[in-house]
Formats: structure tokens, C-alpha cells, sequence
């Protein structure tokens, strides 16, 4: 899900009119493309920023917005549809239900397998209803899986068995946990959507596992071996001499391995830090270097405009 | 996008929390248990006012609703199975279809 307006200007829900502006005039300020050149990230987020003033900075759309009628880009949602056009689709959907088919299963195997699956209502008792919950976990739990207990909103406590690389909005289900049944009949289940937390250093993209990382001046120069943070542990890599930021290094199997055995790569964007400081040696020797061996990096950029 | 149960009172009119939730309790409507509170889609949105026309529109009594709904529920998913085979039959080659569609009109009439 995107980021609501509230997040992105980083106010309150209830904050006031003059509180909403006030923040965006903050960030606003700090991220103004014309007072940061050239700077990709802080032009991006002052779209971002402006977007969402756009909409809670207005009275009426703010209106709009908070009853649910226009979503973060302002577009607008359909006031109101029949329920057919949201339970009579192809795509799945949790009130789907695939009881009462068991009679189905003299038909032969095909059909009983096809349709026999989850047919377990029977006339009189009726099985538990299915509960759903949603369960926020941290990147490396979901990466690597765990055992966890945890107590849910509505004060269950329940033992969730997390898979190893589980993926963004996957359904754990938990048989039996769901509301008790009628007559005897079984409970129902608990269906746990999981939502993976953002992680300051890595991304997924499916099992792969992207990260950012720093190299020192020196190192892209002359090349060399680094350590690399990677869901597994540290990992060295050796970086190529010569290379340049955004070169994007993949460690073979080192991303995320699901449940079926199936493996990711991380994948490591180089990007050139310089050092912190720069004292009168690097001076001197850049100065020196520059005489005889200046190149034009920007070469390429000559007729973009 | 899912939206919480302030943001379904506000879109869905002449419901009030009480109502909601003791649907919610019946199991007619399914929200998503989240730590912040139910969250609820667009589905959930307009299940709850099928239910609100039931009951105030059509004047079907509590006990009869679930029955509704159960029955609704499945003739959507029987629908939605129908198609799947359907749609398995029309990517057959043409004389798969052609024997296919006749033994159903066998069966149908016999």
C-alpha cells in the first residue's frame, strides 16, 4: 500500500489546517528542486510532498480523502457498486467458499480432487467461520522464518509458524483456529496475511535481495575485497578495480530460499563514498593526477539538450 | 486498499458501529484482523450493504440473512467454477470442444 498524505508530510491524522501547512512549507523548503540541482532522491520525495499537499492541504478534498472517497493520488473511487461486481469475478476472494461439492466426488478422481478440496460441510453442524488477521513482521523473520507466539487483536494468542521466505501479503493459515464450530462440527481456521516491515538496508524483489553499498574512493580504484551484509551473515566480495557507482555486483544464492528450495541472489549496487574529509595529500595528488590525465565523464550528456 | 472501520461508517450510509460489528460477530462480513482494528475491502464494503439493503430495504429478518448470504456465496463460487471449465473446454482444439459439447447435450436430455 502507498503511503497516505498524512505519512508523507508526516502529521497527525487530526492535525489542524495550519499544522498541515506548516509541516509541507517545512519539507518543502528542504526539498525544493531548485535548491537542491541535480539531487534525483529530493526531487522525487518534493513530488511526493507536493502530491500529498495537494490533497490534504484542501479542505474539501481532505474531506473527501479521509471518508474514504479519493485515494492518495486523488483519484476518485466508485461511490458505490453491487456486491456482484466484486463476488461474481474470476479473482479469488474470501467469501468464495468450495463446500458442498463432496458428492461430487463419484464422479471420478479428476473431479474429486478438483472440487473434493475444503467440500467439508455436511446439513446440521456447521464448521467454524474462518478468521482473518493481519500479523506485521521484520524483514529478516520473514527472510529466514521462526516459530512466534503471538496475542492478536481480538486477544487470541496463537503459535505462527512464519515459512522461510514468505513473501509480502502470503496468507499463513492455521487449522482449527478460527471460530469454534456448531454441533461438533470443526472449527474454523485462522487466515494470517503477513505484511513484511521495510528493512534501512535491504529490499526484496521476489527472493532476490537488493542492497546499496558503500565503497571507499581508494577501493574503487584499485579494486579489492569488501564485506557485505547479506540475510545469511557477512559475505566477502571482491570488487573489480576501476568500477563505478551504481555497478551492480549479484552474489550468487546469497538472497532469499523459500520454502520449495528455491533461492534467491543479493544483489549489491556500488556506489562511491567519498572520503569525509579531504586532506592536503588527496588535494595535492588529485591536483597533480588532473594536469596530465583529466577525462570528461559527462562526454555523453553533449547534445541531451 | 483496505480502509478501517471509521472510513466504512462514513462510505456506507445508515449504518452505525453497533450494527457493524455485531455483523462482524455473526461472521457475515469478514475484516481483516489488524493490529490498528478491522480492515476491510472494497468487497467487504459492498458485502455490508448488500446486507443493509437486506435488512432495511427487502426486510429479511436476522435469522434469514445468513441463509441469503450462504446461498449467494455459492452460487458466485459455482459461477466462478462453471467459468474455469468453460474456459478449459474453449482452449481445447476444435474437435475436443465439438465431442465435449455434444456428450453435454446427451447428458442434458437424456
Amino acid at each position: 500500500m502507498s503511503k497516505s498524505p498524512y505519512e508523507v508530510l508526516g502529521v497527525d491524522k487530526k492535525a489542524s489546517d495550519d499544522e498541515i501547512r506548516k509541516a509541507y512549507r517545512k519539507l518543502a523548503k528542504s526539498l525544493h528542486p531548485d535548491l537542491n540541482p541535480g539531487d534525483k532522491e529530493a526531487e522525487e520525495r518534493f513530488k511526493e510532498v507536493s502530491a500529498a499537499f495537494a490533497i490534504i492541504g484542501d479542505a474539501k478534498k481532505r474531506a473527501a480523502y479521509d471518508r474514504g472517497e479519493i485515494d492518495e493520488t486523488g483519484a476518485e473511487r466508485p461511490q458505490w457498486q453491487s456486491y456482484r461486481q466484486y463476488a461474481d469475478t474470476d479473482a479469488r476472494h474470501h467469501y468464495h467458499t468450495n463446500a458442498g461439492y463432496e458428492d461430487f466426488a463419484d464422479l471420478g478422481d479428476i473431479f474429486g480432487d478438483l472440487f473434493g478440496k475444503g467440500a467439508r460441510a455436511r446439513a446440521g453442524p456447521i464448521r467454524g467461520a474462518d478468521v482473518r488477521y493481519h500479523l506485521r513482521i521484520g524483514f529478516l523473520e520473514a527472510a529466514r522464518g521462526e516459530k512466534k507466539r503471538v496475542t492478536m487483536p481480538d486477544g487470541k494468542s496463537l503459535d505462527v509458524t512464519i515459512p522461510r521466505g514468505v513473501a509480502d501479503g502470503a496468507t499463513v493459515r492455521l487449522k482449527g483456529k478460527g471460530g469454534p464450530g456448531r454441533q461438533g462440527a470443526p472449527a474454523g481456521d485462522a487466515l494470517i496475511e503477513i505484511e513484511i516491515e521495510p528493512h534501512p538496508v535491504f529490499t526484496r524483489d521476489g527472493l532476490d535481495v537488493l542492497i546499496d553499498l558503500p565503497i571507499a574512493l581508494d577501493e574503487a580504484v584499485l579494486g579489492g575485497k569488501v564485506d557485505v551484509p547479506t540475510v545469511g551473515g557477512r559475505v566477502s566480495m571482491t570488487v573489480p578495480a576501476g568500477v563505478n557507482s551504481g555497478r551492480v555486483m549479484r552474489l550468487k544464492g546469497r538472497g532469499i530460499k523459500d520454502r520449495s528450495g528455491r533461492q534467491g541472489d543479493q544483489l549489491v549496487r556500488l556506489m562511491i563514498a567519498a572520503p569525509g574529509k579531504i586532506d592536503d595529500e588527496l588535494k595535492d595528488f588529485m591536483s597533480k593526477w588532473r594536469s596530465g590525465h583529466a577525462y570528461d565523464p559527462r562526454r555523453f550528456l553533449k547534445g541531451a539538450t | 486498499m483496505r480502509i478501517t472501520e471509521d472510513q466504512v461508517l462514513l462510505r456506507v450510509r445508515y449504518i452505525t458501529a453497533n450494527r457493524l460489528r455485531a455483523w462482524v460477530e455473526r461472521g457475515w462480513v469478514t475484516p481483516l484482523k489488524g493490529e490498528a482494528g478491522d480492515e476491510y475491502d472494497e468487497i467487504d464494503v459492498a458485502r455490508i450493504d448488500l446486507i443493509r439493503q437486506l435488512r432495511d430495504d427487502l426486510a429479511i429478518e436476522p435469522d434469514t440473512v445468513p441463509v441469503l448470504l450462504s446461498m449467494m456465496d455459492q452460487v458466485y463460487s459455482l459461477r466462478r467454477e462453471l467459468r474455469c471449465v468453460m474456459r478449459a473446454i474453449d482452449s481445447q482444439p476444435e474437435n475436443v470442444r465439438t465431442v465435449i459439447v455434444t456428450e453435454i447435450e446427451k447428458i442434458r436430455s437424456s
